[in-house]
């Protein structure tokens, strides 16, 4: 087991909170970033939300130590009756319990900035990234309920945070202290059912639920204003029932703040503006084609990794 | 014949007094799902859902993630076609333990297409991890809650509402995996569910006096498909096998039939009366049953067929054995 960082029962408030986080941020970005250069992959999710997945894990989100082994085992069997014992992703966030938060990564695709975030927090062995996408491993491309960090199936997209509610719902029934947190983004919020559960999560008063939309303005086949534009997303939220606040998805502190938002009776939204090329400037050359990094020629693998030394 | 009426209304009410952990959705169709007695008996545990089934389905499964055994209502249209994806990702993926009750199956409703489950035990049956089951009588619908929460994993359970027939005894509850075997017979291996049991019942005496032995099987276990009862009367029938079902003739039981007898080895002939690849209107179920061949007289016209023979059975016979239970005007309401 690796020692936890100091960031791992970080308080927001601490004097020093906002730059070890901003390095925490930073950290994910050149982890994946270091990741791409050589394998292609999910690079510009990782930099739109790098600042949201460092303020969930360092410090945002009360979880407890991870309770998954530091190098994940290869995946034994997929779910059924015969396999009561399937591994669960979720005990990378830890052991549930009535006062802890748990959390709910919907878009899938963004795995790898997840992984990198467990590195960052000390969840994640450093050499996690090593088993990412091969064969037989957990640490999947579209992670699972079995990839560390996950708790369900969410690839299809608009089901998690389904899911989510109905969690939510049992742990108020229960009694529970802590939160459900669901991490969306705004691609994704195209799908029906998101508004589905929006609705009944205010229906149900819900207010256990903290969601957040990283509202980096790109899905698969470009620009969200181009594919299918969704408006004012704060408005929308706000209309299906949800206390709503709009940041500087890349201020750290303004993050925080907004999840200090009172919202009784109501779920929180946090809409968290970001930039899919932000502290890769090189990545703007390719924009708005920036769903997936997939290198055309060494001389433009060389140039991303020479980028790995100025990762602001 | 003995008629019930609300039977699950009542057995679930009185399940989810005594099962606190039992917590019923509903699709904005409580009552027509008769679960506006378990609304009313344990509010607590009951959750509106609103029309919104995608949503029901995932949020059923963050329900089941945490301990709590969601039964979950609505027709079942708006399970295997609206919400498919959901119930396979969301429930059958990760075998969680939430209950589908889906109503109006096949030509139980006048809703027509819409609202008609024709193809539901086809999809659903293909789903890995789902157990299917499916109701037939008062008895089976009042004993299917124990059979169902004893399963680790989702089941579909294929729900008779209204005024319904009580053809078994309530001694004798549903079981996981094993027909009921109605008559015993060396030519014909009949192999019945849902409301088509009842309808067969009519026609298997009738037939037993112009000298056919029918073994007549109500099955209730569309998935698993195992039984070695049902696998015993296929062999053991001299003449072949005819499958009765309220769904279409492909991907239900008797397809599941025919799966057994090719893999078993069994040297015997299929019919499948059922649905005939095509999707149906709004009707009376007495209509639909004889427009779309689900009926007694084709069944008739299946079991000359496999003897070779007329039977000559005149439509007294028929109307002398007819019970009009399931399909009386008590089930013409709308919704």
């Amino acid at each position: 087991m690796q020692p936890a960082t100091p960031l791992q029962q970080a308080d927001c408030r601490h004097d020093n909170w906002t730059t070890a986080c901003q390095a925490f941020a930073t950290d994910i970005r050149r982890r994946v970033l270091s990741h791409t250069v050589t394998h292609g992959g999910y690079l510009s999710q990782a930099c739109s939300s790098a600042e949201i997945f460092a303020y969930l894990y360092g410090g945002g989100m009360n979880l407890g130590p991870s309770e998954g082994p530091c190098v994940p085992p290869p995946y034994a069997d997929v779910r059924s009756k015969c396999n009561a014992r399937h591994p669960s992703g979720m005990l990378y966030n830890g052991r549930r319990a009535p006062d802890k938060d748990r959390f709910f990564l919907s878009p899938t695709h963004y795995a790898l900035t997840l992984y990198a975030a467990l590195i960052g927090c000390g969840r994640l062995d450093r050499n996690g990234l090593d088993q990412f996408n091969q064969d037989g491993s957990t640490v999947e491309m579209i992670g699972g309920e079995h990839s560390p960090g996950f708790e369900t199936n969410g690839g299809s997209f608009g089901q998690t945070i389904s899911q989510a509610a109905g969690v939510a719902w049992a742990r108020r029934r229960k009694g529970d202290s802590g939160k459900v947190w669901v991490f969306l983004s705004d691609g994704e919020c195209q799908e029906g059912q998101t508004w589905e559960a929006m609705m009944s999560m205010a229906f149900q008063k819900l207010d256990n639920v903290h969601l957040v939309v990283d509202n980096n303005g790109q899905q698969v086949d470009g620009r969200v204003e181009d594919v299918m534009s969704m408006g004012q997303l704060d408005q929308k939220f706000e209309a299906f029932g949800s206390t709503v606040v709009r940041v500087d998805g890349h201020d750290l502190e303004a993050i925080d703040r907004a999840f200090q938002t009172p919202h009784e009776g109501k779920p929180l939204t946090v809409i968290a503006d970001t930039q899919p090329t932000r502290g890769l400037k090189l990545l703007e050359e390719r924009y708005p084609n920036l769903h997936y990094i997939r290198f055309k020629s060494e001389t433009e693998r060389s140039r991303y990794a020479d980028a790995l030394g100025e990762l602001e | 014949m003995e008629l019930h009426t609300r039977v699950h209304a009542r057995s679930l009410a009185a399940w989810g007094r005594t099962h606190p952990d039992s917590v019923v959705l509903s699709g904005d169709l409580t009552a027509s799902c008769e679960a506006d007695e378990f609304r009313d008996t344990c509010p607590g545990q009951f959750i509106s859902m609103g029309l919104a089934e995608q949503n029901m389905m995932s949020f059923a499964a963050g329900l089941a993630r945490e301990g709590l055994r969601p039964l979950v209502h609505t027709f079942g249209v708006f399970m295997y076609r609206r919400a498919l994806d959901q119930v396979e990702m969301s429930i059958a993926c990760p075998n969680l333990p939430v209950r589908l009750f889906g109503f109006l199956p096949g030509v139980t409703t006048p809703g027509g297409a819409s609202h008609q489950s024709t193809n539901d035990i086809a999809v659903l049956r293909s789903l890995p991890n789902m157990t299917i089951l499916e109701t037939g009588d008062a008895t089976d619908v009042e004993s299917i809650l124990p059979v169902a929460d004893s399963i680790d994993g989702p089941v579909y359970c294929r729900m008779l509402r209204g005024a319904l027939p009580r053809l078994f005894p309530h001694e004798d509850p549903l079981r996981l995996g094993k027909a009921r075997i109605l008559s015993d017979g060396n030519d014909i291996a009949l192999l019945t569910s849902g409301i088509c049991t009842e309808e067969a019942m009519r026609a298997v005496d009738v037939l037993r006096r112009n000298g056919v032995g029918i073994r007549h099987l109500h099955v209730t276990t569309l998935k698993p498909f195992d039984d070695a009862d049902v696998m015993a009367a296929c062999a053991g029938a001299a003449l072949g096998v005819i499958t009765m079902e309220n769904h279409l003739r492909s991907g239900g039981l008797g397809s599941a039939v025919a799966e057994l007898i090719a893999e078993q080895r069994i040297d015997t002939r299929q019919i499948r009366i059922g649905i005939d690849d095509t999707y149906m209107y709004g009707a009376s179920p007495g209509h639909l049953m004889n427009r779309f061949s689900i009926d007694v007289p084709s069944l008739i016209r299946a079991v000359e067929e496999l003897a070779g023979q007329r039977i000559e059975v005149s439509v007294d016979d028929i109307n002398a054995a007819r019970t009009d239970t399931y399909y009386n005007e008590k089930q013409q309401e709308a919704l």
